[in-house]
């Protein structure tokens, strides 16, 4: 009986963690715009830089938290696999739909949240048929077109063979560079 | 405590909140933050409604089960908290329309719904195509420095940047 409930607990648990995880990050998203057309469109019109501004800073924030606690060996890292015909050509179709929509996957119901009726009655409908399309086609694709040109889950220091931190440093420098320059620019 | 009934913070302040954030779910949950794989799992729920078990037979469904996992509460979680942070500031606002759009393509709702889907129909197919979406790539992935997202993340906006201008600046 007691072993049940903490069967039960431990699939609970994470499930309850994601819901906390995703309320803060709804949060964020909202409090950042991110949950908006308009600042969506005015950063691929490059009038408005706040999209870039957060993905940027939560990069640099990011990595350097999750490289120590590497180092630490408190964590492990979750690459994702990628290829030529993966990554290149869908990321390019990705733009279509995220221009077309205004919003991207996670956006957009933060979107819904914040009560915007053309993501909830237009936008999630679109992206769930979507992803069942891909469903339908993904037999034809599997090990034969997301294959070509395929870098696996490799990342930029393996690809460099050098330590993680020679990639770190000048990257969060770069970045910074780069945000200061977009912010003297009035952007 | 007034800062959180605030209606935007900086986005630093968002970016590096979103950065703690991916080091705690690294930690805790040992997932990275994305989105899209939940909605290629609700599309076979859905699926299953009229099909029944067979859908769990087909290959994509198969290697992503159609069932509520830690990344589908995750993107539950991104609508209650973008409605408690927008009630709380007053930014909350039932709109069908938003006000880019308007000023260039006009107020009917109909137009903006049918074209948010077929918008919709392209991310969510590509999302799955790349394997990951502006979260799972542009953020997560990149923060672990992995070249696939790299890649998938200056697709994304190269991709978008073209399509949006030609939009506005062309169809517009």
């Amino acid at each position: 009986m007691e072993q049940q409930t903490i069967k039960k607990k431990s699939k609970v648990a994470p499930l309850i963690w994601g819901l906390l995880f995703g309320f803060i990050f709804g949060f964020l998203l909202q409090k950042g715009g991110a949950t908006k057309y308009n600042i969506i469109l005015g950063q691929l019109l490059l009038k408005d830089f706040t999209v870039l501004k957060i993905m940027l800073s939560a990069v640099v924030t990011g990595m350097i938290g999750i490289y120590f606690m590497k180092a630490l060996g408190w964590i492990e890292l979750h690459p994702k696999t990628g290829s030529v015909g993966k990554s290149v050509v869908g990321g390019l179709i990705f733009g279509i739909g995220f221009a077309v929509l205004g919003y991207c996957p996670g956006t957009i119901v933060g979107a819904v949240g914040n009560g915007y009726l053309d993501a909830l009655f237009g936008g999630v409908v679109g992206i769930l048929l979507g992803t069942w399309l891909f469903a339908l086609v993904y037999p034809k694709l599997k090990g034969k077109f997301l294959k070509i040109g395929n870098f696996g889950t490799m990342t930029l220091p393996e690809l460099l063979k050098v330590n993680a931190w020679i990639v770190i440093v000048p990257l969060a420098i770069i970045i910074i560079l780069f945000l200061r320059w977009i912010e003297s620019a009035g952007l | 405590m007034s800062w959180l009934t605030e209606v935007s913070w900086s986005p630093y302040a968002v970016g590096f909140g979103i950065g703690i954030l991916s080091w705690f779910t690294f930690l805790i949950s040992k997932k990275p933050i994305g989105c899209s794989t939940a909605f290629a799992r609700t599309s076979g729920m859905i699926e299953m409604i009229f099909r029944g078990k067979k859908v769990e037979n087909k290959l994509y469904y198969q290697e992503f089960r159609p069932v509520v996992d830690w990344e589908w509460m995750l993107v539950l979680g991104v609508v209650f908290g973008s409605l408690v942070s927008s009630l709380i500031s007053g930014d909350f606002v039932l709109e069908w329309i938003p006000s880019l759009w308007a000023g260039v393509f006009g107020v009917n709702p109909f137009l903006r719904v049918i074209v948010a889907i077929i918008g919709g129909i392209f991310l969510g197919f590509s999302a799955r195509w790349a394997g990951g979406c502006t979260s799972g790539h542009g953020i997560s992935g990149t923060l672990q420095l992995t070249i696939s997202s790299w890649v998938s993340a200056i697709c994304f906006f190269i991709g978008g940047i073209i399509t949006a201008m030609i939009i506005y600046n062309v169809l517009g």
